[in-house]
């Protein structure tokens, strides 16, 4: 195991923010730890690293027992949420800090460290901007910087704190791809906080799902969405609708298609690629009403109404592509069949 | 999300942040040291130096006639000028944050010129104008005008020394605050004076009574400038501090400390009125922050 | 060109201003330069190398320099443990640091005097201890001086430590730097700026200061004698010329050391590309 964490637990105050957390995560992985506002993720994160103490419970790297290391002898990358570029430093400097700072007997020599922060550089491919102060950067370029100041000390494991949670939109998508390639090219085990779960799917080959300071789950993207493991990360990962068998007809959900031998709890949950639909061509118990749809990109999200036990109207969500959608010539106010291809049980 | 990293702050300590203790404990035990040395021994000193013959000589010394007229004395300074200065800041801050014009920035620092003044040249120039070989002094002897080691030149010394009080603290507050809740009193209908009185004025109030309590400070406890200008004429020209500098250099100690005790109150008062009205000010700006963001 | 049209008030504002401007503070303070300029070249010269001039010179500058110095260094370390450190009475003493702004120049300067003379508390106690005697001798002013410039850095440098980024230090721990690299190298060099601009705000002060100073310096000529003391003196002997070339030659070198201020702080923002 590249980086193990057994029982570590953290209060702030009356605030428990981890509760008896334990992970392992292999050599390699780029790890998502993956939760809302408040989850305790970033601390976890500032604990492994050694910025921040926990109140009981272990922290080992690479094997060795690291919980009352500090920081700067846990051979680890940081990367700060806005960076924590020196300000008063060019890029050049800032990248080669952390060689500098070295003991006289273990630092390289001059010539060396610039070739090394060049090498950096360029592997950043920002080498034109060694000159530039950290105020004269964008947001990519700056985060792009401060990941090849961490890189710059060659650490065993690289943290990263919502790195790309003060980018715009359209950098961000650009720089996970980037991230990922680049953890393919060096392999250095990482971890990365986040509050969006695409961005974890997207980019992690692991991913831990945090909530009220605890682990919910921790597994390969697919896994975690095709499999949730409860009700909160099938409602945190992807879109799903919630069927509650106490406010909905258990015979209707039977009739479209809900087996209720497979029933574990009473509450299903649904993606909404797993809801088929189709023109209603004679009167069945499972029509529901179009009454909406709205277009994401390659897919088509459908806005379907049905009445509910008591009368009350309920929306529920279907998913399908733009071709599929075509070839069923429906209009809003139509009438349709709904199927329920798969469905999940939580209590 | 705020307010879990704000609790987090205060309750966790950041290891990397945290310095040694033998390193937290020495800096600030110096700072504990300088503070005791350097501000809260003078004050004790004070009080102790003013009653060291007793409560009776104390008291004596404050109601000695030239002590009294002293004090009246600074109290006649301070109420000429603190208002002067006030209106003087209010239109400065006016025409500074709510208008562009050419030479802006030559004017603030002309506004803060007395800061980096000498008191003792701020004295020196009135000497010059009104003294016996001055521009106006001839013409000022001619017409009986007494200005010159009298109370009117006390004033114009104390008016220049205060010059910058209170336009300093509203400047950067109005810029702060901006003109679009002015802007939007105009366009409701609002006259020039109503959007002062109405708006402005309950936007900056704390800020300008800041200003204002500092400048009634340094006009009450004015000395090098009064100095040059009074003539130290005992019960006549003395201002509190030229009392007690008199009463110093007579070797009458209890006398000179009794009148610093007074000032030293009233820097004590200003203080404390300095650290509450910055407070509210600053929640006040909190506050209209807030609601622009709502917005 | 008002910026808001719909705004009144300019004209009135503008002009009051101006005038109040030139009555208080430009008319009287070009007195000076028009006095001085009925001076020859060669008769400023001869006041200013004047050897008890010259040694006024001497005893304020030296004296504002070393304090500003002294003050920044204790005004730095109050401003850490006041931003960084908690302990009882934080805010009592915050408030206190204001105090050499608020106590009128003469209380302090009896006080200081009282404290520091050789019969005084603290005085007494250093004569006696290592012989040194402080008032009535350039250290008195120096005394003086470090509590006029002590608010002056505190009040500069606190605001910068408040705002300073503490993830700049955190980085600099997880790159490998010990905390003293740390502070050299990543703390230091962002609040300097505001440390040397607090010390040359305390050092134009203590140039000036008149009050606080003369009751503790023994205004000894050619060894004590501060330059705003030797303007009055002039002063008292109708010296008028004298009174004012001297004036002016320290309002000169007031001006060039505010300009310096504020072209420091331009160079440190431009080096930070902040510009």
């Amino acid at each position: 195991m590249s980086i193990s964490v057994n029982n570590i637990s953290k209060h702030f105050g009356a605030f428990t923010a981890l509760d008896n957390i334990s992970l392992d995560i292999p050599e390699g992985e780029l790890v998502a730890l993956l939760g809302p506002s408040g989850c305790g993720k970033t601390t976890l994160l500032r604990i492994i690293a050694g910025l921040e103490q926990a109140d009981q419970g272990d922290v080992f790297l690479k094997g060795d027992k690291v919980t009352d290391q500090p920081v700067k002898n846990r051979q680890i990358g940081f990367v700060f949420q806005h960076y924590a570029l020196f300000r008063h430093m060019t890029v050049f400097e800032n990248v080669a800090f952390g060689l500098r700072v070295k003991p006289r007997r273990e630092r390289l020599g001059e010539a060396i460290i610039r070739k090394k922060v060049h090498d950096l550089l360029s592997l950043v491919q920002l080498d034109w901007l060694h000159d530039r102060y950290p105020d004269q950067l964008s947001g990519g370029q700056r985060q792009r910087i401060a990941l090849a100041r961490a890189l710059a000390v060659e650490p065993s494991v690289l943290l990263l704190d919502e790195p790309f949670g003060a980018l715009d939109a359209s950098v961000r998508k650009d720089l996970r791809q980037w991230l990922r390639n680049l953890h393919h090219d060096l392999n250095v085990t990482s971890i990365f906080v986040t509050h969006d779960q695409e961005e974890a799917m997207e980019v992690a080959s692991q991913v831990v799902v945090l909530n009220h300071g605890r682990i919910e789950q921790q597994g390969a993207p697919g896994d975690i969405y095709d499999h949730p493991a409860n009700a909160f990360v099938s409602r945190f990962i992807g879109q799903t609708n919630v069927f509650d068998l106490d406010e909905h007809d258990a015979d209707w959900l039977q009739t479209v298609g809900l087996s209720m031998a497979q029933q574990k709890g009473k509450i299903a949950h649904v993606r909404p690629h797993d809801i088929v639909i189709e023109k209603s061509t004679h009167h069945s118990d499972a029509y529901v009403t179009l009454k909406d749809w709205q277009h994401l990109g390659s897919l088509i999200r459908i806005e379907l109404v049905k009445s509910g036990v008591n009368g009350q109207a309920a929306s529920v969500y279907a998913e399908m592509s733009n071709d599929q959608f075509r070839r069923l010539h429906l209009n809003r106010g139509d009438k349709v069949d709904l199927r329920i291809r798969h469905a999940h049980w939580f209590h | 999300m705020n307010a879990i990293s704000a609790t987090s702050f205060l309750a966790s300590k950041k290891l990397t942040l945290t310095d040694p203790d033998w390193v937290r404990y020495a800096l600030t035990g110096l700072t504990l040291s300088i503070i005791g040395l350097f501000l809260i021994l003078p004050l004790l000193t004070v009080l102790i130096e003013a009653f060291a013959k007793g409560w009776s000589a104390y008291s004596a010394s404050l109601t000695h006639p030239d002590a009294l007229a002293a004090m009246r004395l600074t109290l006649l300074v301070a109420l000429v000028t603190v208002p002067l200065t006030t209106v003087f800041g209010v239109s400065a801050a006016w025409a500074i944050a709510r208008f562009d014009f050419r030479g802006k920035s030559l004017l603030i620092t002309l506004i803060d010129l007395p800061f980096s003044v000498s008191p003792v040249i701020a004295g020196l120039i009135y000497v010059l104008i009104f003294g016996a070989q001055g521009w106006l002094g001839p013409w000022a002897a001619d017409h009986d005008i007494k200005i010159l080691f009298a109370v009117p030149g006390i004033i114009l010394a104390t008016l220049f020394v205060t010059f910058p009080f209170v336009a300093r603290e509203l400047i950067p507050l109005m810029q702060e605050i901006g003109h679009e809740e002015e802007e939007a009193a105009l366009s409701l209908g609002a006259s020039g004076w109503q959007t002062f009185f109405k708006v402005t004025m309950p936007n900056v109030k704390w800020g300008l009574l800041n200003g204002v309590l500092l400048c009634n400070a340094r006009a009450m406890g004015e000395f090098g400038a009064v100095s040059v200008v009074s003539g130290h004429i005992r019960g006549l020209t003395n201002t509190l501090p030229l009392h007690i500098e008199v009463s110093y250099n007579e070797y009458d100690f209890v006398g000179a400390f009794a009148g610093a005790s007074v000032l030293a109150a009233l820097a004590v008062v200003t203080l404390v009125f300095k650290t509450v009205l910055e407070w509210k000010q600053e929640q006040a700006l909190k506050a209209a922050r807030q609601a622009v963001e709502v917005h | 060109m008002p910026q808001s049209n719909i705004m009144p008030g300019f004209r009135p504002a503008i002009s009051f201003t101006l005038v109040y401007l030139a009555l208080i503070v430009l008319i009287p303070l070009s007195a000076m330069l028009l006095k001085t300029f009925q001076l020859s070249l060669d008769e400023y010269w001869a006041i200013l190398t004047n050897a008890r001039v010259q040694a006024s010179f001497r005893v304020s500058f030296g004296a504002a320099l070393i304090a500003a110095v002294i003050a920044g260094v204790f005004g730095f370390i109050i401003a850490w443990s006041l931003v960084r450190y908690n302990f009882p009475g934080k805010r009592l003493f915050d408030a206190l640091i204001d105090l050499p702004f608020a106590l009128p120049t003469a209380v302090a300067g009896i006080v200081l005097a009282t404290i520091y003379e050789p019969r005084g508390w603290i005085g007494k106690l250093v004569m006696d201890s290592t012989g040194i005697q402080i008032a009535y001798k350039p250290l008195g002013i120096t005394f003086a001086l470090i509590f006029i410039g002590l608010p002056f850095v505190v009040r500069t440098v606190e605001p910068v430590l408040q705002e300073f980024d503490t993830a700049m230090e955190e980085a600099a721990a997880s790159l490998g730097a010990t905390r003293l690299q740390a502070f050299v190298k990543v703390i230091l060099p962002n609040i300097l700026p505001a440390t040397i601009t607090g010390v040359a705000l305390a050092f134009a002060r203590g140039v000036g200061e008149y009050g606080s100073v003369i009751f503790i310096a023994g205004n000894m000529p050619y060894i004590s004698e501060i330059v705003p003391l030797l303007i009055i003196t002039k002063l008292e002997q109708y010296d008028y010329a004298g009174a004012t070339a001297i004036g002016l030659t320290m309002l000169i070198l007031s001006f060039l050391l505010l300009l310096l201020i504020n072209g420091l702080q331009w160079w440190v923002r431009r080096r930070s590309g902040q510009l």
